[in-house]
């Protein structure tokens, strides 16, 4: 095997540009606290006590690594490639979202920080970094949009356990975006003592490139597994796409593998053509927004749109740059699913393989059920299992709870 | 470029009354096109000096509540970056040298064009940019364009700016300084004018152009003791409430120019305490 050449390396450049996407674009009010991370990342980075910690607490807490899974009756279902599931939603608190946790938690105290905040949408994220404050004995405020609340009642609940005050956004539709701009707003007001934990990879230099590194352990893992197993590397690789964090870890540490096709499945919502979506490469135009330069869902006036999915976690206006930038070199194939695509694939990844999937890795499940059975058994798909869905329960019941002589949960 | 622009006559004039600016911010169409057009022309009348016009952006994230609703409100009522350089056009018709100087966030000069930006509001009478989300890092976005077009590009200077920092945050900036009094966002808590004081001294030291502070100011008592030390002083937040809290258009109109009038009389008279008697 040749080594793959790190393009962690390579990109982003100095100033945290994926070509043209990515960047700076934030308040000077901030901009030395990024500087400052940037510095203090670069330094852990580097650091093998901080990697030792890191992998100490991403073996012993979060449970990695997680199993690759071949997924016998999923493969015989679709009746084409053989499909492997990368159990993310092992991981304790149900989702990848906790290996980035893990390793920002671990900064903030390195950098002395006193407060944690952080955005979340599905609430994933949310519990995932109310999980390490409280492991870490830090306070932590989440800020979650009002209608997110609305659909994701049982993950507010785990927060308020976990001990994190959430703070309900009901400025713009009160969704992922809204709550990514008050995490900002609390940023710029209590900089002294606040560590923002993104919850992907999007955001100001260095997020999109720091959270992609914690989470390229899922991509790190699935190549030395796949190669046990089958003495070869995948053929493709299927990930869901809500900014981007899930997928790029899963895709990065095989960009310079050429043979390896990848595919990033974004929210369709109700069709791209309706409107009603989350699919900013496929239905979007490049713009800045939080931090970064990349491809937005906007007007022609630069005003974003809302996005639309039935998946919280996917319900966001934006994409990671690094994406932006993967989709413009032709390196990675974007599509998208639509809700009842989505809903679709659900139902049949808990009956098949006895596995409760996110609603938003349900979007991936739905592209493997278009492209699986085309292809022959020796193809290897992966499909990254960002999350499990009981979380969802609520929102499934409201959509197919009929079926199921469920009205309500 | 050896022209005198329509700032620099400003604060030379004001340096000669010893006396600080009244900056003003409102938000381009808040609350709809007319009325804020009415609020825009009478705001010279009632004492500003230079005039912080906002393009709204929808996601205003260094924005408090106040102005994020008066982007709404404008927006709602289909403002668009087209009509708020319409807005300054018009406005130069009939003032030629009242500064205006557009605020905002990158993304809807971004979607607009840059170059096609700078084009129309050099046209229309534009002076100044103030775009929070850019900071220097990113000057070859739109600081260095805005220039070949002589229109001068503020930069904030913030209490996180450290003496390391503050020599590029300071290189390309032309205009005035904007030295935001709080780190935070805008609306919120006011400043304290002791440690005021004492960073906007911090600054002269190296900066020759004139000293603007905001963030936190909504009384004539708070622009009094700040306009003593500094070259100008901001009010936003406070008179987007005013549009709030009216209940017609007329009101609106009213409460603005009024609270205006008290501020502009208050930086007029706060430095003449010091002031050796001339009989
Ligand atoms: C299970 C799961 N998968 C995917 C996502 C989407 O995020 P990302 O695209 O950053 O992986 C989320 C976000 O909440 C999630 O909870």
């Amino acid at each position: 095997m040749n080594q793959p050449v790190d393009v962690s390396k390579s990109l982003p450049d100095a100033n945290g540009l994926f070509g043209s996407f990515g960047g700076r674009f934030v308040a000077e009010t901030l901009m030395p606290l990024i500087l400052e991370l940037q510095d203090e990342y670069t330094i852990a980075k580097n650091d093998p006590e901080f990697q030792r910690q890191l992998a100490y607490f991403q073996g012993d807490y979060v449970g990695r690594p997680s199993p690759l899974y071949f997924a016998e009756r999923l493969t015989e279902y679709f009746g084409g490639a053989s499909i492997y599931l990368k159990r993310e939603e092992l991981n304790h608190t149900g989702a990848h979202k906790i290996n980035n946790c893990i390793g920002q938690v671990l900064l903030a105290k390195q950098m002395g920080k006193k407060r944690i905040i952080a955005e979340t949408g599905a609430g994933m994220h949310g519990v995932a970094t109310a999980t390490v404050a409280a492991r870490f004995g830090l306070p932590c405020v989440i800020y979650m949009g009002a209608t997110d609340i609305e659909r994701q009642q049982p993950n507010v609940f785990r927060m308020k356990l976990l001990g994190a005050e959430v703070i309900p956004v009901t400025s713009g539709t009160g969704t992922l975006k809204d709550a990514m701009n008050e995490a900002l707003r609390d940023w710029v007001t209590n900089v002294d003592d606040t560590f923002y934990i993104i919850g992907t990879v999007a955001g100001p230099h260095p997020y999109p490139a720091m959270v992609r590194d914690f989470q390229a352990v899922i991509g790190h893992e699935t190549r030395a597994q796949m190669l046990e197993k089958k003495g070869r590397l995948p053929d493709s690789l299927v990930a869901c796409i809500g900014g981007g964090s899930n997928a790029m870890g899963m895709f990065h540490p095989f960009l310079d593998d050429l043979d390896v096709k990848m595919i990033g499945v974004e929210a369709g919502g109700k069709g791209v053509k309706s409107g009603l979506h989350a699919a900013s490469l496929n239905g979007g135009t490049p713009g800045v927004l939080h931090g970064n330069r990349t491809y937005l869902l906007q007007n022609e006036d630069g005003q974003i749109i809302d996005a639309h999915s039935i998946s919280a976690g996917l319900d966001y206006p934006g994409i990671g740059p690094e994406h932006a930038w993967l989709h413009e070199q032709g390196r990675v194939e974007y599509v998208s699913a639509t809700d009842d695509e989505a809903l679709e694939a659900f139902q049949v990844c808990c009956r098949q393989e006895g596995i409760i999937p996110a609603l938003e890795t349900a979007h991936a499940l739905a592209e493997v059920a278009k492209r699986a059975p085309g292809l022959p058994r020796e193809h290897l798909m992966v499909v990254n299992l960002s999350g499990r869905g009981d979380k969802d329960m609520m929102s499934v019941a409201h959509h197919l709870g009929e079926k199921f002589g469920v009205k309500q949960l | 470029m050896t022209h005198t622009s329509r700032l620099e006559h400003c604060f030379a004039a004001l340096k000669q009354q010893n006396r600080p600016a009244l900056v003003s911010y409102l938000t381009a169409g808040d609350p709809d096109a007319e009325t804020s057009r009415r609020l825009l022309h009478g705001l010279p009348k009632a004492g500003v000096d230079i005039i912080e016009l906002g393009m709204p952006f929808s996601d205003p994230m260094a924005d408090g509540p106040a102005i994020q609703k008066a982007a709404l409100r404008a927006l709602n009522n289909g403002q668009t970056q087209a009509k708020t350089l319409e807005m300054v056009r018009r406005f130069r018709e009939e003032d030629s040298t009242t500064p205006i100087v557009l605020m905002g966030y990158y993304n809807p000069i971004y979607c607009y064009g840059v170059e096609r930006f700078l084009t129309d509001a050099a046209k229309a009478g534009v002076d100044g940019l103030i775009v929070v989300d850019l900071p220097p890092e990113h000057d070859e976005e739109l600081c260095q364009p805005a220039a070949q077009h002589n229109i001068d590009f503020i930069r904030l200077a913030t209490p996180t700016t450290d003496a390391k920092r503050l020599p590029k945050v300071l290189a390309n900036a032309s205009g005035f300084i904007y030295y935001v009094s709080v780190a935070g966002v805008t609306g919120g808590s006011a400043p304290t004018p002791e440690r005021l004081e004492g960073a906007v001294a911090g600054l002269r030291e190296h900066t020759e152009l004139p000293i603007a502070v905001g963030f936190g100011i909504r009384t004539a008592e708070q622009a009094a003791t700040i306009g003593r030390f500094s070259d100008a002083v901001v009010v936003g937040s406070a008179l987007v409430d005013c549009i709030e809290n009216a209940n017609t258009p007329d009101e609106a109109v009213e409460r603005v120019h009024g609270l205006v009038s008290e501020l502009a009389e208050s930086v007029r008279a706060c430095r003449e305490v010091n002031e050796p008697q001339v009989c």
